[in-house]
């Protein structure tokens, strides 16, 4: 629990509110929470250049949480809607890694707090969300989103409030360019396509590759172009590329085009019910070569709707349970004991995003907002879960892939490739 | 050559789900001049229905020890899909349109985006928004046929569409329900002034209406894979424009409109661009709606003042 929030001439009026607000706790920082609302609302829409109103909770001067015995993080995810998948395994994880610092004495002496809110995947709600971390729950700092557009929403609010945010698997390169404030602790798309179309061509030994993107998806679109990019690079073929449109279940007609083609592989950059699908529609129609795609597979559902038909592909990733680190056996044991599954890349970031903000404000010696974000830009060489993380002048991370092979309805470690 | 031949079977046995929905369209507007867009959902609820019952009935068993489902219980699936379905459908008459049947047109059509609007909401709700494997009801036997790849699968999607097709052609033209059901579609009053029970004769609409696009549903999840809580909307839009182009109100034209629109979409997809799959049948909607309002197979009936 924080402190008691503040009290004031107001008392009177919010006493009048009371029993439609439930808790005493609710009464004074809800009322807060709707004339911050209101006046970010105000800053967002007319005055850009101006610094928000003190009544908002100033960025330079944080009120209470600052001052006080904890850490407060706020998470903002998709804990509900078609990615909730995605928010519940991050949240799960930085819970995990609140836990153990907290069992081993806290940071700074502090014990840390999450508070998560759910954004339901979509970009308004994160932006919703990040400002009520901000404004009710005077957070320290925040992590979020998984999905980069849902990243791009809240972290403009987050630069805007100049409150340092770190996106744990946000890959899309635009994410970090919001602003000094924005954070992340995986690798980018451009990276992550030329690992795989240099399997594909050095490992694979694979001359002509089709390719089958999400048009609706700028993930799906960048990462598609930066394989071909790399692919052609090295001599490759691209004979033929077809897309879809997330919500698609068809996917005949375009996989009996790519049939015609010759080819011995097929490059699908999207997310897991599609891929899924596609890998049955190709199996279907006698399509017999490995599929390949990237992250936006991590998925326990991959498995349950593309089923055998997935095996012999290979998709890369921020982190694979069954790689041999020492940290990583530990963090994949825990997660189990704690939570009865096995935990995904995406979770794994989540840990690391954690670790990584724990470690920055250890080495900074400073809770507040400001001082976090000083310390984050100078954690190097961060031994995650996911592998070591150094923060670079863009604040992306500089690491390592992981290339996961499906065999027998399961992933299974391939490779690692460093950057 | 295989390539176009292929097109050209997966667009048949997509037309052909498309034609089973497009039914309860042309049916349900041939006696109320009411267009159920509601129908596109009770197509979905009936993939779900059968995708829980076959659950029910062991389906993931039989999936995991590699034995087929036995052919018995596919029908009971198959049935019990449809039978609920039914009663959804009556159900949604008799609370949504009943009350509002006397009232202008307009009224019933909005009445009818409400119920679809709610139904999705509620599915997403029930369901989870996620996308669901549709379980192996029929496990998948492929053969190779000149470079054309058919499945058995494919085969079933033709006959069943084909049997209940037959099947309602003969209730339609053989049965006193039928014959009532015609007596409606060309003139209420006469009709109720002939003793037809109006009420129980577009209970009967209803009620087969909604089997055939539970059956859809289930050959749809068979046919694309997975299922999910919207997959009604963009393919209920596309049977009422298949009906459209058949001629609204008549059986044969939402047949051949359905198959059409399959082959159309399929053959779009394939050899200009996925990407104006959806966009076709729009512009098919518009050139009908242009060209020849009355569809294909529809007659031009001269309205009285």
């Amino acid at each position: 629990m924080r402190p008691a929030p503040p009290t004031g001439p107001s008392a009177a009026a919010c006493s009048l509110q009371s029993p439609l607000l439930g808790s005493a706790r609710a009464r004074g920082s809800s009322r807060r929470f709707w004339l911050a609302a209101a006046l970010s609302a105000l800053a967002g829409w007319g005055c850009k250049e101006s610094k928000p109103d003190a009544t908002a909770g100033s960025s330079t001067n944080p009120p209470s949480a600052a001052a006080s015995n904890e850490i407060v993080i706020g998470h903002y995810g998709s804990l509900t809607g078609n990615t909730a998948h995605f928010g519940q395994d991050t949240d799960k994880a930085i819970r995990l890694a609140v836990d153990e610092v907290n069992a081993a004495g806290g940071v700074l002496g502090k014990k840390v707090r999450v508070v998560t809110l759910d954004d339901r995947g979509d970009s308004a709600e994160a932006a919703n969300a990040v400002t009520r971390l901000i404004d009710v729950e005077n957070v320290n700092t925040i992590i979020g989103e998984v999905a980069s557009s849902l990243s791009l929403a809240g972290g403009r609010v987050a630069q805007r409030r100049q409150v340092p945010m770190i996106s744990p698997s946000s890959t899309n390169p635009k994410v970090t360019q919001v602003g000094d404030y924005i954070f992340r602790v995986c690798f980018l798309d451009p990276f992550q396509g030329k690992v795989m179309a240099d399997f594909a061509h050095d490992t694979l030994k694979f001359e002509r590759v089709a390719i089958l993107k999400d048009v609706k998806n700028d993930y799906s679109i960048g990462l598609a172009d930066a394989f071909k990019a790399a692919f052609t690079a090295r001599g490759g073929q691209i004979p033929v590329e077809q897309s879809y449109s997330a919500g698609d279940t068809d996917f005949s007609a375009q996989i009996t085009a790519i049939k015609a083609a010759n080819i011995q592989g097929l490059y699908v950059p999207g997310y897991y019910a599609e891929v899924g699908a596609i890998a049955r529609t190709a199996q279907r129609l006698g399509v017999k070569v490995p599929l390949m795609g990237g992250d936006g597979w991590d998925a326990p559902d991959l498995f349950q709707i593309g089923g055998d038909a997935l095996n012999g592909s290979f998709y890369s990733n921020h982190f694979a349970p069954d790689a041999a680190t020492a940290k990583s056996q530990k963090f994949v044991s825990d997660f189990k004991a704690k939570y009865g599954q096995e935990p995904t890349g995406l979770g794994a970031l989540g840990y690391d995003a954690a670790g990584v903000l724990f470690e920055a404000i250890r080495a900074g010696g400073k809770t507040d907002r400001a001082g976090i974000r000083e310390a984050l830009t100078h954690v190097k060489n961060f031994e995650g879960v996911s592998g070591t993380i150094s923060i670079n002048a863009n604040r992306d991370a500089d690491k390592s892939a992981v290339i996961v092979a499906i065999e027998g309805g399961k992933g299974k470690y391939r490779a690692t490739v460093k950057p | 050559m295989s390539e176009f031949l292929q097109q050209i079977v997966n667009g048949l046995s997509l037309g052909s789900i498309y034609a089973l929905i497009a039914l309860g369209y042309t049916m349900v507007y041939g006696i109320l001049k009411l267009i159920n867009f509601a129908h596109g959902e009770v197509f979905m609820m009936g993939a779900y229905a059968g995708y829980y019952s076959a659950g029910w009935l062991g389906v993931r068993g039989y999936e995991a020890s590699g034995v087929g489902f036995p052919l018995f219980l596919a029908l009971a699936v198959l049935c019990f899909s449809m039978a609920s379905v039914a009663l959804l459908g009556v159900s949604i008459e008799a609370l949504a349109y009943r009350p509002v049947r006397s009232a202008p047109r307009l009224t019933p059509l909005i009445t009818a985006i409400g119920v679809s609007l709610f139904l999705q909401n509620a599915a997403m709700l029930i369901f989870s928004p996620n996308p669901r494997r549709y379980p192996a009801i029929l496990a998948e036997v492929r053969f190779e046929l000149g470079g054309v790849i058919l499945t058995n699968i494919k085969l079933a999607i033709f006959a069943v569409a084909m049997l209940l097709m037959l099947g309602l052609h003969l209730l339609v033209q053989k049965t006193w329900t039928g014959r009532a059901m015609r007596a409606l579609s060309m003139n209420a009053d006469a009709a109720r002034l002939m003793g037809i029970d109006v009420n129980a004769t577009i209970r009967a609409t209803f009620a087969i209406g909604s089997a055939l696009a539970a059956a859809g549903g289930i050959l749809f999840g068979l046919d694309q894979i997975t299922i999910n809580p919207l997959m009604g909307v963009l393919t209920g839009l596309k049977a009422f424009v298949a009906a459209v182009l058949g001629g609204i109100g008549n059986i044969p034209g939402a047949l051949i409109g359905g198959v059409l629109i399959g082959l159309a979409e399929q053959l779009t997809a394939g050899y200009i661009s996925p990407d104006y799959r959806d966009a076709i049948t729009f512009v098919i909607l518009i050139l009908v709606l242009l060209v020849k309002p009355e569809g294909l197979l529809g007659v031009v009936r001269q309205e009285k003042v």
